[in-house]
């Protein structure tokens, strides 16, 4: 649950400040930009996500080895599954450990 | 060291793991705490204790919420998912945590509604599509994740959303580190503190833990190289008698945190007077409670709540464990009643818990190794 995934901002709603679409390795999803109000991304940007919001701008290389390192836990599944999940789509039960 | 080919820079690990072992006194043993339940399932992942000396103990700390979450608690969510036409929504994390009377998922195939959300804000949204029902949401997490459940009860009251409450249990990681320093059986040296929370919170929030306590902390984040960069850093303090924050995750974490996430949390949280935690007991203005001005918001003003008490099974020693005084194969019911496919104590439940990680890649590893050497 502690998950952070990257993702790049690909498109922003001028009537809705506070969502993004991010694609996340080829799933896009919309995520909630309200914990980055003071600093909003802008197309392009690369944000870490956590429960469907996203948390910090960091850069492309920082967002390349954090899915490196989802990889490397293990969870990269476990990420891809709850982008997947977000906006209800997907959301069912969890895979059996 | 099995995974070291697969690491980034293979040479600059082993460089960094020389260094930890020229910072070392030979004399003198470490106990350094991991705060952070990622930083746990890490170290047992990638192996990193094989790169340490013998005299470098890392103690897994207490940052696995699901971990920490009293039983109680979970029985009281579930009870009040017993009642007709309330929707039980949590994460996934959540679903195989087990209750008294079994976990989520064994409520689900029993008949309660219990969906599987991948954010607060879904949860919110699930209320929408069913007007009829009233949805709970079981928050659970550390200062990562509390944000995020403020702003949902933000857009639920902006939005008016009636059939929409959070059952709170956020808990917050400073006073749980207090605890453990307070704590008599415990000596630790320094800390390696939580990435993701302090992103959120900052670097400032563990100023005291080197003032007071004269202990180093080292921020980290969650590579490999990250994680031996953090146990330089500190062995560095210690090795000059000095005590200070260092930030070694700079790149995600800023040293005065995430200020709009602050702000959502304290226009909807305050703290509570005490909370349990499980295996450290109550712990004072340790966990987050709804404001009254989102009341209408809160399972815990809403409901009744029966605030059910559960003490763990005696053989188990989650609270050991927890606080580092035992190591997961210690406890007696480690491997054989309490595995991950049957866990009897929250540890062995979620792949950040010290149990459940040390099971997969430590005891794994050592039955296949036996079973190799000793063939039946």
């Amino acid at each position: 649950m502690c998950l952070a995934i990257p993702g790049q901002v690909v498109e922003l709603y001028p009537d809705q400040p506070s969502a993004a679409m991010v694609d996340v390795v080829g799933v896009r999803r919309k995520v909630d930009l309200g914990l980055l109000q003071d600093n909003l991304p802008i197309k392009g940007d690369w944000v870490l996500i956590h429960v469907g919001f996203a948390m910090s701008k960091i850069s492309e290389e920082d967002a390349i080895d954090q899915m490196r390192t989802l990889r490397m836990l293990g969870e990269a599944e476990a990420a891809m599954q709850e982008i997947e999940g977000y906006g209800l789509e997907n959301a069912g039960d969890p895979k059996p450990v | 060291m099995k995974f070291v080919d697969e690491f980034r820079e293979p040479e600059v690990i082993t460089r960094t793991a020389e260094e930890i072992r020229r910072l070392a006194d030979p004399h003198r043993h470490y106990r350094i705490m991991e705060v952070c339940g990622g930083h746990t399932h890490a170290i047992y992942r990638f192996g990193l204790k094989d790169l340490l000396p013998a005299n470098i103990e890392l103690i897994h700390g207490p940052g696995c919420p699901v971990c920490v979450l009293p039983m109680g608690r979970i029985d009281d969510g579930l009870a009040i998912a017993q009642q007709p036409d309330v929707i039980f929504a949590a994460f996934g994390d959540m679903m195989r945590v087990p209750g008294t009377q079994g976990s989520p998922l064994e409520h689900k195939a029993r008949g309660m509604d219990v969906r599987i959300v991948y954010s607060p804000s879904d949860a919110l949204k699930l209320a929408g599509l069913n007007p009829d029902k009233h949805v709970m949401f079981f928050a659970i997490g550390f200062e990562t994740t509390a944000p995020s459940t403020a702003l949902t009860l933000m857009r639920a009251k902006a939005q008016g959303t009636h059939n929409f409450s959070v059952f709170c249990n956020h808990v917050t990681i400073i006073p749980a580190i207090r605890a453990i320093l307070d704590s008599p059986d415990m000596r630790l040296d320094a800390f390696i503190g939580p990435g993701h929370v302090s992103t959120v919170i900052g670097c400032r929030p563990y100023e005291w833990i080197a003032r007071n306590e004269n202990k180093p902390v080292a921020v980290s984040g969650f590579e490999p190289l990250d994680i031996l960069q953090s146990i330089v850093m500190v062995l560095r303090q210690l090795k000059a008698g000095e005590a200070r924050i260092e930030n070694q995750y700079k790149r995600v974490v800023p040293w005065e945190g995430n200020s709009a996430a602050l702000r959502a949390m304290a226009e909807v949280f305050e703290l509570r007077p005490y909370f349990e935690w499980r295996g450290l007991g109550f712990i004072s203005q340790s966990a987050l409670r709804i404001r009254d001005s989102y009341a209408e918001w809160d399972t815990e003003k809403r409901f009744e709540v029966p605030g059910v008490r559960v003490t763990d099974p005696k053989a188990a020693q989650c609270g050991e464990v927890l606080k580092g005084v035992l190591k997961p194969h210690q406890c007696k019911l480690f491997a054989k009643e309490c595995t991950p496919e049957h866990p009897i104590g929250a540890l062995m439940v979620s792949s950040e818990g010290s149990c459940a990680a040390y099971f997969n890649y430590e005891h794994r590893k050592t039955a296949m190794v036996t079973s190799i050497a000793m063939p039946a």
